[in-house]
């Protein structure tokens, strides 16, 4: 059943208007589980498209299965999407930025405030994004230091490759899932893939996961699928490769995954002067689990992260 | 007056990245004013050069008092500025949502961390802001609600109103909040332009600065002794809401009174011409804030009136 969740008039007759599905039994009792999935914060990220429809697709086709609610908000920056712009255009604003919003903000805030208004009374949240244009992920399940014990045990049922636990002070405030953890609703974060694109292997790999959880939640009856058992990044150490100076990075490996220490994983390279400035290699046994997509990169920005298991530098 | 390179990132296709500051006097440091860290903060950085002459023309008459340091940065953002962009030219990221910054972090949080290192440890931090909302303000000082702020400190620019505003969790990654959270009195100044520039609010920003200046025996300037201030707090301000969207007519401007059941703005159907809703006044008071564009959404806010105010 799709309902809107929040609407606003445009200025020549167009609503913006960000809608649900809601899924349910037949026969609904009031004492079911209910779980909501978001995606479409950032109108650049697009894997949470595809694994939306797979999860409706599938759970319709058996809707016997279904003995709670699932909520799919596919696109709660519907104007972003579309535009396949970053943040809301109107505003040139980040969504992630405003939550928890308020009713009686500015528009933004006015529609931040809505769908946390909706998802509130979920047993579950899910807000699934896709790094953006610069950055390539592989499927990782993020959560907060404080919110380890509530959240890991959902987290190592979603069929990730990764789970990392950040420290809290890295943690931004104004973010859906920062705003519905602190209000009670236990919200995971996953980051796969890349802006712009859909990696189908990625979804499908995330949608099992999926499938697993709301197994585990009693909202689908069906024997919880074998997942991967996600590596959890406090059991050692995640190192961040930045670029030192200016330039065009050329990445040397043509996947992430597996790595060893002193593995070439990619230059920086100064097109006029025909130079590597820096060349980047893997500090230690493990993953690379992020690597950079755009080429050009300043100062500071991010080529790849990766997860050590030996010592590292 | 010392020009100086407070940081520079290599441009691979451009000139460097710079971000400069011009100091007057010397000894403690005393003020730091930052201009613009947007790209389309034209206003702010205008405000800024009419500023630094000003001091200048100060220090060359002797008139920057003793063991006093000021600091001010015109603009941390031109690489945006050059190229008509309102956040970081190259990932669209808002420097202003990015402090304290981290030297390890990302290229915006090393350019926040940078700023942030320079113009920390100042008595007082004023930055020249601007809103996200299409609007014009009535000039004025903000200051965030951190437990640090002294409202009395800001009744000394002499502007009509401080705004004390609570921050909310998109607040915490300013200037203004890192300022005040690391010791600093930190004051935003509205005027009521951003993109373009306006003459008239720039002026009476900069009499501003320089009348606190003065006020806290920085500079030694003779000004008009402005306004004692009306403290408010922002949450008390009314917010008008439009019910729909359409072309916007706006009929009363930033300062203007207001009285209930008044007109304050009407919604015109885009295609057919009607009018298609009034905006009616639900208090007396003041105009504090009033929407510009052609244009309005839905539930967009237009005015934030000082309820019960009079001229």
């Amino acid at each position: 059943m799709i309902k809107e969740v929040v609407s606003i008039d445009l200025p020549v007759h167009e609503r913006l208007v960000v809608q649900k599905n809601r899924l349910q039994p037949a026969e609904v009792t009031g004492r079911e589980q209910r779980a909501s999935i978001v995606t479409g914060i950032h109108g650049d990220e697009l894997d949470g498209q595809y694994i939306c429809f797979e999860l409706v697709r599938r759970i319709e086709e058996q809707p016997q299965r279904l003995k709670g609610i699932v909520d799919i908000y596919p696109g709660v920056n519907p104007l972003g999407l579309d535009m396949g712009s970053r943040g809301i255009p109107m505003f040139d604003l980040d969504m992630n930025r405003v939550f928890p919003g308020d009713n009686n903000g500015a528009v933004a805030e006015y529609i931040a405030a809505g769908i946390v208004d909706d998802i509130i009374g979920s047993d579950f949240c899910l807000d699934i994004h896709s790094s953006n244009i610069f950055i390539k992920e592989m499927p990782q399940v993020r959560l907060t230091e404080e919110n380890k014990e509530k959240l890991l045990p959902y987290a190592e049922m979603l069929n990730a490759d990764f789970v990392w636990i950040y420290s809290s002070k890295t943690v931004l405030d104004a973010t859906l899932a920062y705003s519905l953890n602190n209000m009670g609703v236990p919200t995971l974060v996953v980051e796969m893939g890349v802006g712009s694109r859909i990696n189908r292997e990625y979804c499908c790999q995330l949608i099992d996961g999926i499938f697993n959880l709301l197994s585990q939640l009693g909202i689908w009856d069906a024997e919880p699928a074998p997942v991967r058992t996600p590596i959890i990044s406090t059991e050692g150490k995640v190192c961040f490769l930045s670029a030192k100076e200016t330039g065009i990075f050329v990445p040397a490996v043509s996947r992430m995954g597996k790595t060893a220490r002193g593995t070439h994983i990619g230059d920086l390279i100064e097109p006029i002067r025909g130079q590597v400035i820096q060349r980047i290699e893997s500090p230690a046994d493990g993953i690379i689990f992020t690597l950079r997509e755009h080429p050009v990169v300043y100062r500071g920005a991010l080529l790849a992260r990766v997860y050590g298991v030996s010592e590292a530098y | 007056m010392r020009k100086e390179i407070l940081y520079s990132l290599k441009g691979l296709y451009r000139e460097d990245f710079q971000i400069e500051g011009y100091r007057f006097g010397s000894g403690e440091k005393s003020a730091c004013i930052v201009g613009a860290l947007r790209g389309n903060e034209m206003q702010q950085l205008y405000i800024c050069s009419q500023l630094i002459k000003s001091l200048k023309e100060l220090e060359a008459h002797n008139a920057i008092s003793h063991n006093h340091e000021i600091l001010v940065v015109p603009s941390a953002n031109r690489y945006s500025m050059n190229v008509g962009r309102r956040f970081w030219a190259i990932d669209n990221m808002d420097i202003n949502r990015a402090f304290p910054g981290d030297e390890g972090g990302d290229t915006i949080r090393q350019i926040a961390a940078a700023l942030f290192e320079q113009v920390k440890g100042y008595s007082y931090g004023i930055q020249f802001a601007s809103f996200y909302m299409p609007g014009d303000f009535i000039p004025h000082v903000r200051m965030m609600e951190t437990g640090y702020q002294s409202a009395s400190l800001a009744n000394l620019f002499g502007l009509q109103y401080v705004v004390i505003r609570k921050p909310k969790p998109m607040d915490t990654a300013t200037l203004n909040y890192n300022w005040q959270m690391n010791g600093t009195n930190a004051f935003s100044i509205y005027t009521n332009s951003t993109d373009n520039i306006d003459e008239k609010s720039a002026r009476q920003a900069v009499s501003s600065v320089l009348r606190f200046l003065t006020r806290m025996g920085i500079v030694k300037y003779n000004n008009h002794s402005g306004y004692i201030a009306s403290v408010i707090n922002e949450f008390d301000l009314l917010s008008v809401k439009t019910y729909d969207g359409g072309f916007y007519r706006r009929l009363k401007a930033p300062g203007d009174p207001v009285y209930h059941g008044e007109i304050l703005a009407e919604v015109i159907e885009p295609c057919e011409g009607f009018v298609k809703t009034q905006i009616i006044s639900q208090t007396d008071g003041i105009v504090f804030f009033a929407h510009t564009a052609p244009t309005v959404l839905g539930n967009e806010v237009v005015y934030k009136i000082i309820r019960r105010m009079h001229e």
